[in-house]
């Protein structure tokens, strides 16, 4: 496999054509948007936290593959974790990053092991989770209404 | 007889290397070009040889230093058909010119309710000194809209005619855009600031390693461009002022080299240009830029033109065939300096720059230091081809190759 085809792996693919959960939440009481001052891209996640646990999750937002796919692959881990749990999630992403090896039981996050070839994407593939855990970090907001 | 596109690559060493397994396609002139080995030995020799401190040298290096560094002025002085080698002050690129005029020039002329004039279309290096200049000063900035994409993104001349006040003390505007390709009329713009007394600052870095360039015939006061844009090395670059206005500024920095003298109460300044070059220069890259511009002028600069309009007018036609491909700036047709920028749809410009680099193609993805630009064209980021005296038609079908084979890779489900 080249270093290519192991960047845009099929399931970064497959998250790119169709990401999940994407869109505003209008239920949500975080909002946080992160942006990649080097390109101009922005990724803003929406969250839903009741009783400590992320009860919905959504993005929106203009980026490359790898931001798109690397927040709608988080957006399906996310839901339903407590801000531990999705701390613990991230530090795994960044394992992965870092060294480009990835354990069996991250599943689809070892899709991310290719952006480790790839220094100048290893911040497209953190851009949604920085804006998740920082929206985990805040209080409640009044409810999005538009 | 003029030097021959079809043979220059043979004189960028840099340009016969593989990436990726795959042969070097270069197409990222307008971030930088490369070097021509006549650069690359101006710089080695210098060091080799002549390498000493100028101007306050009497042994024979730091004459031979001196005389190398003064003959790159006069060589600037002619490049640009300035009538004084004392207009040329040495920089380390555009960016450094256009922040020594406004840092100069701004706080001693410019009040409150005074306006600076810049463009739309502006380089955050020609747009940011000056922002930054109105809010030290109480002056405001105001620019000229770019017309629509369907008129070819130019500048809406009625505008800038309404904009052009009394109150307009500077006009500050590219030559060619970076994002769109935009060739402004430059010799057109300064003699409608001049009609309202303002002062005009072009942005020549696009254009000097490209263009015929007479800052007489412009009718500019000043003129930056960098040397690395120009067949030249990084970290050198020139500000052309016009002589009178020159020596009538505060220098910018302060220092050794640029002091008629000093005492311990105060200086007073030397006349341009060693007022505005505080401490030792960059001699070597000066030296370097000397080669430089000699080797574009065996071309001649309006064949160096042809080539460049030329490349791009065809890529502009072919890249419209792509099917989601979106291309800014001039419409196929329209004069369009050497480089095109495009979008395609559903794809990120990031993903495309990746892609054809595993095709041996560099490309530029993002905002090109054109933020404000980019959200009126509704774009996170485009990307850019920009051509320079090497590339031939060749690079174009590589280009436009790899593009379809993106579009497939990311379109297909």
């Amino acid at each position: 496999m080249s270093d290519f085809d192991d960047l845009y792996r099929d399931i970064i693919l497959d998250h790119n054509r169709r990401p999940r959960h994407r869109g505003k939440l209008p239920t949500a009481n975080r909002v946080v948007t992160g942006d990649n001052p080097t390109c101009g891209d922005n990724c803003t996640v929406y969250l839903r936290v009741e009783d400590g646990r992320i009860a919905d999750i959504s993005f929106e937002g203009s980026s490359c593959a790898i931001s798109q796919a690397s927040t709608s692959i988080m957006t399906t881990r996310l839901k339903g974790k407590t801000a531990a749990e999705a701390e613990v999630a991230f530090a795994g992403l960044k394992d992965i990053l870092s060294t480009g090896r990835a354990p069996a039981e991250f599943d689809e996050l070892a899709a991310f092991a290719g952006v480790h070839s790839f220094p100048a994407r290893v911040k497209c593939a953190t851009l949604g989770w920085h804006a998740a855990l920082e929206a985990l970090r805040q209080p409640d907001q009044p409810q999005i209404s538009s | 007889m003029p030097a021959d596109f079809s043979t220059a690559r043979a004189d960028f060493p840099a340009l016969h290397q593989t990436v990726h397994g795959r042969p070097l396609v270069y197409l990222d002139n307008a971030a930088t070009t490369h070097k021509p080995r006549v650069v690359i030995d101006a710089l080695v020799r210098y060091y080799e040889r002549d390498n000493s401190n100028v101007h306050r040298g009497l042994h024979a290096l730091s004459m031979r230093a001196t005389d190398s560094y003064e003959a790159a002025r006069a060589r600037a002085a002619t490049f640009l058909n300035a009538a004084d080698p004392a207009e040329i002050i040495f920089t380390r690129g555009t960016t450094e010119g256009i922040n020594l005029v406004a840092q100069s020039w701004g706080p001693a002329n410019l009040r409150a309710g005074d306006i600076i004039l810049a463009t739309e279309m502006e380089h955050h290096s020609n747009l940011v000194p000056w922002q930054r200049l109105a809010a030290r000063t109480g002056a405001t900035l105001r620019l000229v809209p770019v017309v629509g994409e369907d008129a070819g993104h130019g500048l809406d001349l009625d505008a800038l005619d309404r904009l052009l006040t009394p109150q307009v003390k500077i006009f500050a505007f590219t030559h060619i855009s970076n994002t769109l390709g935009t060739i402004n009329r430059a010799s057109d713009l300064c003699a409608r600031a001049k009609n309202v007394g303002a002062l005009t600052v072009v942005d020549a870095a696009q254009s000097a390693g490209h263009e015929p360039l007479d800052v007489r015939a412009l009718g500019c006061d000043f003129l930056a461009f960098s040397g690395h844009k120009m067949a030249g090395p990084t970290g050198i670059g020139v500000l052309y002022g016009r002589r009178a206005l020159l020596d009538a500024l505060d220098p910018w920095q302060t220092g050794g080299g640029m002091v008629a003298s000093v005492s311990y109460e105060g200086a007073q300044w030397k006349p341009s240009p060693e007022r505005f070059e505080a401490g030792t220069p960059n001699i070597a890259d000066a030296v370097a830029l000397h080669a430089a511009m000699d080797y574009l002028d065996t071309f001649g600069r309006p064949a160096l033109a042809g080539h460049d309009h030329a490349l791009a007018a065809r890529a502009a036609i072919e890249l419209a065939d792509i099917p989601g491909l979106r291309l800014i700036g001039p419409r196929p047709g329209q004069l369009r300096a050497g480089l095109v920028s495009f979008a395609l749809k559903d794809v990120h410009a990031h993903d495309v720059v990746t892609f054809a680099d595993q095709d041996g193609i560099a490309l530029r993805g993002g905002h090109h230091c054109n933020q404000p630009l980019m959200k009126k064209l509704g774009l996170p980021s485009t990307v850019r081809a920009s051509f320079y005296l090497y590339n031939t038609e060749a690079d174009i079908t590589a280009l436009t190759t790899s593009l379809r084979r993106i579009v497939s890779f990311f379109g297909g489900t």
